[in-house]
């Protein structure tokens, strides 16, 4: 063909991904949305650990959610040790 | 003793996340749990390659990537082909110096179907020849991308809308095939199972395998809420409930030495800590059918099943 092969930054943008998925909010597909009690909660992190959704967040002092994109699956109340998380209807 | 490798998790969680929020796996999922995790482990420059599956459709959907590292899906088959070939163009660029890394971590995700099934020879390949990678499984037991069809990794008596239960069969007729067991069987460096609601373990194991020189594989249990039917709530505690009823025991193969490791190691010293499987079937509704009183017998087959795999597993690491 005697074209000189192209590099991955001059393909077409449809066979590569090029937005950051955080531009897309899936907070929208919550029932149930987790309400933490910052007086019950001991910062042990394990919210944060087992959200699959990476919307617990951690600023070194205290725990918060981003609604942005929790989907209100509930395992941050479930695995609570101190049940410092609720989940409350929308 | 694996007790030597400790992370900070205050520390750790102050940093960006390299699966980024956004994607579109189901609420409760396990998968992004594993992947968060496991990149987690390394500070090393991390190359992800990923085979066809939840994972794969649900974190990279155009034109949207959830990935915060470099980032390749080739097909389903040949994850592991695709991470040999990366390992070799790093190997050839170092030869000619053009490469600035000293360490590159190269992770492969790939879900059942892509193991057991579709990616077996690939991944029997790689291990044969020896690449430096890490090939973590994320074990959900059926396709669920497609709509939950069975597969190698779907257990006896499971429902899935291929093995579907009813009047002509009582769910999947065949037990799950033991993919951790032909892994070991090719010698490499370091094998482990673990599972996301033991995540200092499963971080440990995968630094480990990150650590030896040459291939490694974990098998991470990765329980769906949509397939096996329970509360999206529920996924870290039927993890759990797999470990406590040694369903799924947590061990390692390392240096061709086999070890039993957290609440499995546990449980082998005091075995009165040992649950029935019903406890781990009953919680789903994929299995509720064998609480039938023409499908008990079943149960009475998964347990007998298990036993035989953890009295195995005993005799191997030298507990028995």
């Amino acid at each position: 063909m005697g074209e000189t092969l192209r590099s991955w930054k001059e393909l077409p943008l449809s066979a590569l991904p090029f937005k950051l998925s955080t531009e897309f909010k899936t907070g929208d597909w919550r029932t149930f949305r987790p309400v933490v009690d910052q007086e019950k909660c001991t910062r042990c992190l394990l919210c944060w650990v087992y959200c699959p959704d990476m919307s617990i967040v951690w600023d070194g002092q205290r725990i918060s959610v981003n609604y942005d994109y929790c989907k209100g699956c509930g395992i941050c109340a479930r695995e609570c040790p101190v049940k410092a998380i609720e989940m409350v209807k929308e | 003793m694996s007790g030597k490798i400790v992370f900070n998790i205050r520390e750790l969680a102050k940093r960006p996340p390299k699966l980024l929020p956004g994607h579109r796996l189901c609420a409760g999922c396990a998968a992004p749990i594993i992947a968060k995790l496991a990149l987690l482990a390394t500070d090393r420059p991390t190359i992800v390659v990923n085979a066809t599956g939840c994972l794969e459709v649900a974190t990279t959907i155009f034109p949207y990537t959830s990935w915060n590292v470099p980032w390749i899906h080739n097909a389903f088959e040949n994850a592991a082909s695709t991470a040999s070939g990366i390992e070799a163009v790093i190997k050839a660029l170092k030869k000619k110096g053009k490469y600035k890394y000293e360490n590159v971590d190269i992770i492969v995700f790939a879900g059942d179907g892509g193991t057991y099934d579709i990616g077996l020879q690939s991944l029997s390949g790689a291990l044969e020849r020896g690449h430096d990678f890490l090939y973590i499984l994320y074990d959900n037991e059926a396709y669920m991308n497609t709509g939950i069809q069975r597969s190698g990794g779907t257990p006896l008596g499971a429902w899935t809308t291929t093995s579907p239960a009813g009047r002509v069969i009582p769910g999947k007729t065949q037990h799950k095939k033991p993919i951790a067991d032909i892994a070991v069987a090719h010698r490499i460096p370091y094998v482990a199972t673990a599972t996301p609601a033991h995540w200092m373990d499963f971080m440990r194991k995968v630094r480990k395998g990150l650590d030896v020189n040459g291939p490694a594989f974990i098998h991470a249990l990765s329980p769906c809420d949509r397939g096996w039917r329970f509360d999206t709530s529920e996924t870290i505690e039927v993890c759990k409930l797999a470990v406590d009823t040694c369903y799924f025991p947590l061990w390692e193969f390392e240096n061709g030495e086999w070890r039993l490791t957290d609440r499995s190691l546990a449980i082998a010293r005091n075995p009165r800590l040992k649950k029935p499987v019903e406890e781990f079937l009953k919680v789903q509704g994929r299995f509720k059918h064998l609480f039938k009183p023409e499908n008990r017998h079943l149960i009475e087959e998964i347990q007998r099943h298990v036993d035989a795999i953890w009295e195995d597993l005993l005799e191997r690491t030298g507990i028995k």
